[in-house]
């Protein structure tokens, strides 16, 4: 398998990338890690006449934890986010989420920008950026700005994000309470049949919040504010991880594919739900 | 045709140099220019792990990275893991243990095993399985392949152990 | 004198061979990254060919317009059917008798058939030619359905004449390729009329394909000057391709040199003959320069031979005791575009008819009807003697069925039912004589290593908890006893393209005592290097570590069948004793000569001759092979060099007992493996180590395909699995680790008594794994669902018996 003709840039400032971006529009693309565009491209499925680098472009490594907020340069990769002790320590549902992407080498190239701006429904990091209510910086031709996370997403491979643009990193509040990231998959490697990520904050026997999406159940990343709403002031009994799941089902809607048929990814989808809300209850 | 433009990577310790498409695939430098032909491409989309080499400091499947990529950069291949006089502990446990059969996937798997055991030299059995699941194999099962990483783990060990 | 002091257990130990768990020689280049497979090979001025393929599955083709790739730079041809078709290699024969377009001859029958070869400098300008070809098609009505097919008026095959007989007689259906009838059907079917008890079930052995982790690749080189066409390449059986080369092309034979290089596993993908092979031989007779070409992952799976698609319509009969009384199936036998199954000649079906398994089943019949389909051809033998795991899939889960029919111990039904050790040599009802065998024996042993009555406790105790709602965990445990059939075969009803599957060894002993010997077959992964040695250093008496084995050279190699369906061991194995046994008789002669005796008077000890009744006088194998190079030794010529060529008198029959326990997910269909026990008998164990390696190997590639692994189509004819995120291959995180076992019933037949073991794991395994997936279920009222057993086949399953409340 080999990809068609490109261009190569690996320019070293963001101006850079704009000026490529700017003079050859759709022909033009940014990579990061380059794991969902490289076999896209071998496959020739992804044309890419002109192909940038990013990862000598200054400002978008780095994991800092400071003030309450965690910032992720867009070209950290996986295996740094499984790595980072200070992560663990701030946001242990990210390492989660990571050790369940991909295999060890595909995490030591593949990055959390790239996993959350090509709106591949089938990544991880989209609906879990959702749940952690995470700001995704855009820097274009007009400045610098964010979308939320929740904002970002609109069909398959579609985003928020304007062609000229490039996403530079994530930013979110150090996340409070239990986290569980679940996800079924047929073997590693595998996209998820279905995962959900979730965060609660419990004060005393009850749920004071909750954050909850899923992913590969609709063609984005699924985040429900009625399923976590459902779950806030209840002591999360049977009835109201019901509501949780029925508001989640209300949401989802998934296609059949080689992991099943719909009715299947439905019932999946409700079983990793509950597994999930439980888990991060348990450590709330 | 876009340009071709000049790569310079150092790979086992030696300074290369050499004119390519930016398309071409690292793989491709290292087997087709190089003559490195250890490392091999089974799966063409990054899932068997046959082409895996170290790529500073990282392991990395080798044919999802363009030789643009990966310009200026240190590689090691199993190549440059052992040599006929002083192989490593990894390959020496691979012939111990019966820890291949065709061969194919074996430099991948050897190269990989390297890095999981410089990150972390004493892993369970279920560490190594999590570790080494980006490289498949289709002929062991994978059951000697383990107990191979297991038993160069406790050599290397061992080794450091008496040298201390 | 060291010789003098040795001990004979240290003698034996200082020879590696039989039973010794030698490190392999092969390893050293291996680790080291310096194998040598195909794509490695890199000739002076050497093109890369690359195909241009059909995205459909049935079309016609209105015209092929290659202008814009020929005007590519370093574009060196574009070959089409029209190009091939002046030098008659537009079409090539099959193994199974059939035809098959090497290039699209006015249609394409499946979604990626070859339809244009492209010549190019290298692979990238060859990738981009081959966008540049353009193809008007026209699609036509697709048939993923054999059944379907029976019946539809579409004519997939246009080229046979209708009504006209085929290859294994005649065709009932345009779409029809053969029926391949064995056994008794008119008394079967009586049995089955009059029996007390019958259990009926259509078993579903799924589309899937052996995945080598190297694809199938070529190098030809035509080398103009000297009239020596050289082709490299993934071929498990390299003499066959060179007789079929020169059959095709009209090259005489000694000009014609095949070498298959290292093999990156084969298990049946590289028996076949690809048009790959063909066109990059026509590219360099062309061109006069030498042509590579590789499949990548996605045409492998897509292209090249797939395995098993039989549908096994059974009836199995027996009396209220649960003794068997007669067998029953019809296959439908799904072959896709063309029929190009890999099975001896007269066996259309391979040897399926082995489907009484390890069972005293007194009258059996077997009927297979072969069909056309849109989907790629091949039928090939995944990792196990032809269409053997087929057919103890198939009696494997009947005696399942039976036992839940009778509601009997799946396990007791079998013992009831076990041809006995003094029925050996035992002829069953189709055909077939059982060399040997202790299956009572082995079949105790398992139950008692996995405490079967324990299990079966605790697998009670699980479905209670189940209904009492304090789990959602189903517990199965998975039975399975295989009898297989390998190492084809006798030459008297074993061939493949009239080529006689026998094997062959030629030995050269050197004068200092070290040795070289040659074989027909070829490994992929087996240790041939290593264990051959082994049976040769038992033999006669020099160490296996002074001796190379090697194969595949065409030029140099003595003429055999290759290697697949576990026939190394049983033929070309057999064939290295018997060429030992000439080098060592030849050793007797000089020994007494040497040691001035009668011949007669002289006897092999370990690693030398000496004389009866007085040991201290001897001659070492090394000292009598630096005699047999510098002694004029009347009537005797100079030199120790012994050939053999083997006819087996009969298959032989590995068979085992294995035991699978695996707790299964009920909402979400996941089943973790607990426990696996495997007990194989493959006769003499030449390696204990490289048996086990191959047993762990032919486990997880039948735990593949037992849980999910499939060449699955839509109804389009396009391939959803072509690529392994979809086809499933496990990795060290999804594989469990395995318990293993033996006993040991030589063959009688053979030279040293071994009998093959490569594939009985995959045999006995897919089955096992299956079974303990259906157990699961059985309280539950299942008694049989379909493999794969994917997680939302699985949750399908527990759905329909109504597990999710």
């Amino acid at each position: 398998m080999i990809p068609a003709p490109f261009e190569y840039y690996r320019p070293r400032e963001m101006a850079a990338v704009l000026a490529l971006l700017a003079e050859h529009g759709d022909e033009a693309r940014v990579m990061a890690g380059g794991h969902s565009l490289i076999p896209m491209m071998k496959l020739r499925m992804a044309e890419v006449p002109h192909l940038i680098d990013l990862q000598d472009v200054e400002g978008l490594s780095g994991i800092t934890v400071s003030g309450g907020e965690i910032r992720l340069g867009a070209m950290v990769t996986q295996a740094e986010i499984i790595d980072s002790k200070e992560l663990a320590q701030a946001a242990p549902i990210l390492r989660e989420a990571a050790l369940q992407i991909a295999d060890p080498q595909v995490r030591a190239m593949g990055t959390v920008g790239g996993n959350v701006a090509n709106g591949d429904p089938g990544n991880d990091m989209p609906g879990l950026m959702q749940c952690l209510g995470a700001r995704f910086t855009l820097v274009g031709p007009e400045g610098e700005r964010e979308v939320a996370a929740r904002d970002f997403y609109e069909a398959a491979y579609m985003t928020e994000r304007d062609d000229d643009e490039v996403l530079t990193a994530v930013a979110f509040a150090v996340p409070e309470g239990g986290y569980a990231y679940e996800k079924q998959k047929r073997k590693i490697g595998d996209y998820a049949t279905a995962a959900a990520a979730v965060q609660i904050r419990r004060e005393g026997a009850s749920c004071a919040a909750a954050s909850i999406a899923m992913t590969n159940l609709s063609d984005t990343p699924v985040w429900s504010e009625a399923a976590a709403e459902a779950l806030v002031g209840t002591e999360l009994g049977p009835e109201a991880i019901e509501a949780a799941v029925t508001a989640m089902l209300a949401e989802i809607d998934p296609s059949e594919d080689n992991r099943g048929p719909v009715e299947f990814k439905r019932h999946a989808a409700v079983v990793i739900l509950r597994r999930a809300i439980a888990r991060a209850w348990s450590r709330a | 045709m876009p340009d071709k433009m000049h790569v310079k990577l150092t790979v086992n310790g030696e300074a290369q140099e050499f004119l390519a498409e930016p398309r071409e695939l690292l793989i491709y430098a290292l087997r087709e220019r190089l003559n490195l032909t250890g490392p091999h491409v089974g799966c063409d989309t990054s899932h068997c792990g046959a082409c895996t080499v170290i790529v500073d400091g990282k392991t990395v499947k080798s044919c999802t990275l363009f030789v643009a990529q990966a310009n200026g950069a240190e590689i090691t291949t199993i190549e440059g893991l052992g040599s006929p006089d002083d192989l490593s502990p990894l390959q020496r446990a691979f012939r111990e243990h019966h820890g291949l059969q065709c061969g194919f996937c074996t430099p991948g798997m050897i190269t990989r095993a390297t890095k999981l055991l410089e990150e972390n030299p004493t892993p369970t059995e279920e560490e190594v399985r999590f570790g080494m699941a980006g490289n498949l194999c289709r002929c062991t099962g994978y059951q000697n392949i383990v107990k191979s990483i297991l038993a160069a783990a406790a050599e290397i060990n061992a080794a450091k152990e008496a040298a201390e | 004198m060291k010789d003098d002091v040795e001990s004979r257990e240290d003698r034996t130990a200082g020879l590696k061979g039989l039973g010794c768990a030698r490190r392999r020689v092969e390893d050293l280049r291996f680790t080291q990254g310096k194998g040598n497979y195909v794509d490695d090979i890199k000739l002076p001025g050497m093109l890369h060919g690359d195909f241009v393929r059909s995205p459909y599955a049935h079309a016609r083709i209105k015209s092929i317009d290659a202008s814009a790739a020929l005007a590519l730079d370093g574009v060196v041809a574009v070959l089409t059917a029209e190009d091939l078709a002046p030098l008659g290699l537009h079409w090539m024969p099959t193994l199974a008798g059939d035809k098959q377009m090497v290039l699209a001859d006015g249609k394409v029958l499946f979604q990626g058939q070859e339809v244009a070869f492209v010549v190019a400098r290298d692979r990238y300008v060859a990738a981009d030619a081959v966008e540049l070809v353009e193809v008007e098609y026209e699609d036509l009505p697709v048939i993923t359905d054999p059944f379907e097919s029976l019946k539809s008026d579409v004519v997939l095959r246009e080229d046979l004449e209708p009504g006209a007989d085929g290859a294994h007689g005649p065709r009932k259906h345009h779409n029809h390729i053969f029926t391949w009838e064995v056994g008794d059907k008119e008394t079967t079917e009586q049995v089955l009329e009059e029996a007390e008890v019958v259990a009926e079930e259509m078993v579903y052995y799924h589309r899937t394909h052996p995945c080598p982790l190297e694809t199938c690749g070529a190098v030809a080189s035509m080398d103009k000057v000297n009239g020596k066409l050289t082709i490299y390449g993934t071929f498990q059986a390299p003499h066959a391709v060179r007789t079929v080369v020169s059959l095709l092309s009209g090259i005489e034979e000694h000009n014609i040199r095949v070498i298959s290089p290292d093999i990156g596993g084969g298990f049946g993908n590289k028996v076949g003959v690809y048009p790959g092979y063909v066109c990059s031989v026509v590219a360099s007779i062309v061109t006069g320069k030498p042509v590579k070409w590789v499949e990548d992952r996605m045409e492998n799976l897509m292209s090249t031979a797939f395995a098993r698609d039989y549908w096994m319509q059974g009836k199995i009969a027996a009396t209220r005791e649960g003794k068997i009384t007669g067998l029953w199936c019809h296959t439908t036998a799904d072959h896709g575009g063309f029929d190009a199954c890999a099975d001896p000649t007269k066996f259309p079906a391979g040897f399926m008819n082995i489907c009484t398994g390890s069972y005293d089943i007194p009258v059996a019949y077997l009927a297979v009807d072969g069909v056309y389909t849109n989907k790629a051809p091949g039928g090939v033998s995944y990792r196990c003697s032809f269409r053997v795991t087929e057919a103890i899939y198939f009696i494997e889960r009947m005696i399942e069925v039976l036992a839940i029919k009778l509601n009997v111990d799946a396990a007791e039904l079998r013992r009831i039912n076990f041809i006995r050790k003094d029925q050996f040599p035992y002829q069953s009802a189709l055909g077939w004589e059982y060399d040997s065998g202790d299956y009572h024996t082995a079949w105790d042993k398992a139950l008692a290593a996995v405490d079967y009555k324990g299990l079966r406790e605790e697998q009670a105790q699980r479905v209670e908890d189940f209904k009492a709602g304090k789990t959602r965990k189903l517990m199965g445990v998975g039975l399975t006893f295989f009898t297989e059939i390998v190492g084809a075969g006798p030459v008297k009803n074993c061939d493949i393209l009239g080529l006689g599957m026998f094997d062959s060894c030629e030995i050269r002993i050197h004068p200092t005592g070290s040795a070289i010997a040659r074989l027909g077959t070829i490994s992929q992964g087996q240790g041939h290097a290593t264990t051959f040695a082994q049976i040769l250093a038992s033999e006669i008496g020099l160490p296996a570590d002074s001796i190379t084995i090697e194969e595949g050279d065409t030029d140099t190699a003595p003429y055999g069948l290759g290697t697949y369906g576990s026939r190394s061991t049983p033929v070309a194995g057999a064939a290295t004793a018997m060429a030992g046994r000439k080098i060592r008789a030849k050793a007797q002669m000089i020994a007494a000569y040497l040691l001035e005796v009668h011949d007669d008077d002289v006897e092999f000890d370990i690693d030398r001759f000496v004389v009866k009744g007085a040991p201290e006088r001897f001659k070492t194998m090394k000292e009598i092979a630096f005699a047999a190079y510098n002694q004029a030794i009347p009537g005797i010529e100079p030199g120790l060099e012994a050939v053999s060529y083997y006819d087996p008198p009969n298959m032989t029959y590995p068979f085992g007992a294995y035991v699978c326990v695996m707790d299964i997910d009920v909402d979400t269909g996941v089943p973790e493996i607990r426990r696996f026990y495997a007990l194989d008998d493959c006769g003499t164990r030449i390696n204990p180590m490289i048996i086990e390696g191959q047993v762990h190997g032919g486990l997880t590639e039948a735990l593949a395909v037992a849980l999910g692994q499939e060449i699955a189509y839509d109804d389009l004819g396009n391939v959803k699995t072509g690529t392994l995120m979809d086809f499933f291959l496990p990795t060290a995180w999804e594989t469990p680790n395995y318990e293993t076992d033996h006993t040991v019933t030589p063959s009688p037949h053979h030279p040293i008594g071994a009998k093959g073991v490569g594939e009985s794991p995959h045999v006995g395994g897919v089955p096992c794994f299956s079974n303990a997936v259906n157990d699961a279920f059985r309280a539950f009222g299942l008694t049989h669902t379909q493999m794969p057993h994917d997680h939302w086949r699985i949750w399908k399953t527990a759905n329909r018996l109504g597990l999710h409340g």
